[in-house]
């Protein structure tokens, strides 16, 4: 397993991988949004947590599709499917979506700040949003495990894969924003929307790998 | 070419199932399906447009709201869209364990025939829904928890349908969809309870209560038989997919054969 592990996340950081087309086009959403609604800094500061959120939900959607296609492509997926009589299936998928999170998710989160300081956010909220995305984004990418499964013998899965975890992955969303904008507004709390994120990924770590693991089962044969 | 379940049982008659399995079981066979469906159908629908008919006049005389005037009227068809866009999703739920746990046939063609019907429903209970919002919130869309939920699962419908259609091999795409259905059932729970959970302009449950329905009689009757209505329109639709989906399975089925025929004779 920690093979399995240490193999996805070299394959991920290498180049063609994707992790650091990833990490562009977060920039690239982060730094177009300023364009779109002026250089005005109250308003990027008051919109700042939501654009991390997007800019991230967007570019972690952004490689799922190349989650189990690549392997796929190169038989190794066979070789996991004919392995899971010793490994449970989805407990591989649960590890390739870990190594996928670290390698093209997880930069994300750790360049969130940077961007946040940018946006002229508050050293608070900027510490909220991007604990939130380290606590939420998981959650995203175990969910997606299941579209990206789903798609996997599609020629082009890729856009179809947002389009069928977009609605799914809309609550993280909802209660991550909310927790990062409840640690700057003062009535409302932090600790209930990011106790409920906290529960969404556990949900989706269960989730995601087990229905992800019956759609490989599904498309094997 | 690989053929779905339903048309390579269509083809070989009846299906090699043990006797006395039961009833659901020997539906299994379209041919029997389609047999039994074809006597349902007509008394579905001509039960569906008497009582839609008799909801509809009750509804009309349904006594107007104190507060709302005769905007209220809008309850008696969006209330009923609401529940079935839910029961629709739960129709497609339970067609999904019958694909993935019994492996059941018509299972994935009942899932994929209710998608675009439930598609329908959502539609006209989000548009209903924002036509009595106008004039009673002053606004036609609010991103409250209800509104959101079930715009979401809008969305859902959208993606199940294009899922459906994106692959072509009908019993790969089935599980598919049935995979996908299941994982989106946690949805129905989070829009039933969202105006109990979130304090939300939309307001709260007023008919399927612990303690019993807060709505006035009056007003419940013509609700409820609204409902039955729409309730047998709905299955009634989605017999008729499921009819149509066979047959243009069986079509397809045909088609292939006789090209297959075709191209023997030339060469």
């Amino acid at each position: 397993m920690l093979d399995l592990y240490l193999r996805d996340l070299k394959l991920g950081i290498r180049a063609g991988g994707g992790a650091l087309i990833g990490i562009l086009f977060f920039l690239a959403v982060v730094t177009t949004i300023p364009f779109a609604v002026g250089p005005d800094l109250n308003l990027l500061s008051r919109l700042g947590p939501a654009m991390l959120w997007i800019g991230a939900l967007l570019a972690s959607l952004l490689g799922l599709d190349r989650l189990f296609q690549a392997d796929r492509e190169d038989g190794s997926l066979d070789l996991l499917l004919l392995a899971s009589d010793r490994h449970m299936l989805a407990l591989s998928v649960l590890v390739k979506c870990l190594a996928h999170w670290t390698a093209s998710v997880l930069p994300l989160v750790i360049a969130a700040p940077l961007l946040g300081v940018l946006l002229n956010m508050e050293p608070v909220a900027l510490g909220a949003a991007t604990l939130t995305l380290l606590i939420g984004t998981p959650a995203i990418t175990f969910i997606g495990a299941t579209g990206a499964a789903v798609a996997v013998t599609l020629p082009r899965g890729g856009l179809l894969v947002s389009v069928l975890i977009l609605p799914l992955a809309i609550p993280v969303l909802i209660f991550g924003v909310s927790a990062s904008y409840a640690s700057v507004t003062d009535p409302a709390p932090f600790l209930p929307p990011f106790l409920i994120l906290c529960a969404l990924t556990l949900v989706f770590a269960v989730v995601g790998p087990v229905s992800a693991a019956a759609a490989l089962r599904a498309a094997q044969d | 070419m690989p053929m779905s379940d339903t048309t390579s049982t269509s083809s070989t008659g009846t299906p090699t199932s043990p006797a006395g399995v039961g009833w659901f079981s020997a539906l299994a066979n379209p041919t029997r399906f389609l047999a039994l469906s074809g006597r349902i159908v007509p008394v579905l629908a001509v039960l569906s447009v008497l009582v839609l008919v008799i909801g509809l006049y009750l509804s009309f005389a349904a006594p107007e709201d104190y507060q709302q005037g005769s905007t209220v009227q809008i309850m008696y068809i969006h209330v009923p869209f609401a529940w079935l866009s839910m029961m629709c999703w739960g129709v497609m739920s339970l067609a999904a364990l019958g694909t993935l746990v019994w492996r059941h046939p018509l299972a994935d063609v009942s899932l994929k025939a209710a998608a675009p019907i439930g598609l329908v429903f959502t539609g006209l209970a989000l548009a209903t829904g924002s036509i009595w919002g106008k004039p009673m919130w002053g606004t036609w869309w609010v991103w409250d928890a209800r509104l959101t939920s079930v715009f979401v699962l809008f969305l859902m419908y959208l993606g199940i349908i294009a899922l459906t259609r994106a692959i072509d091999d009908a019993s790969r795409a089935a599980k598919a969809a049935a995979i996908i259905t299941l994982v989106g059932a946690i949805n129905l729970p989070i829009i039933k309870f969202s105006v109990d959970w979130w304090n939300t302009l939309h307001q709260p449950a007023a008919v399927f209560r612990l303690d019993g329905p807060t709505i006035d009689p009056s007003m419940l009757w013509p609700l409820l038989i609204m409902a039955v209505g729409f309730t047998l329109l709905f299955f009634t639709l989605h017999l008729t997919a499921i009819r149509t989906e066979i047959w243009r399975r069986r079509v397809q089925a045909m088609q292939r054969i006789a090209a297959r025929r075709a191209e023997g004779r030339t060469r």
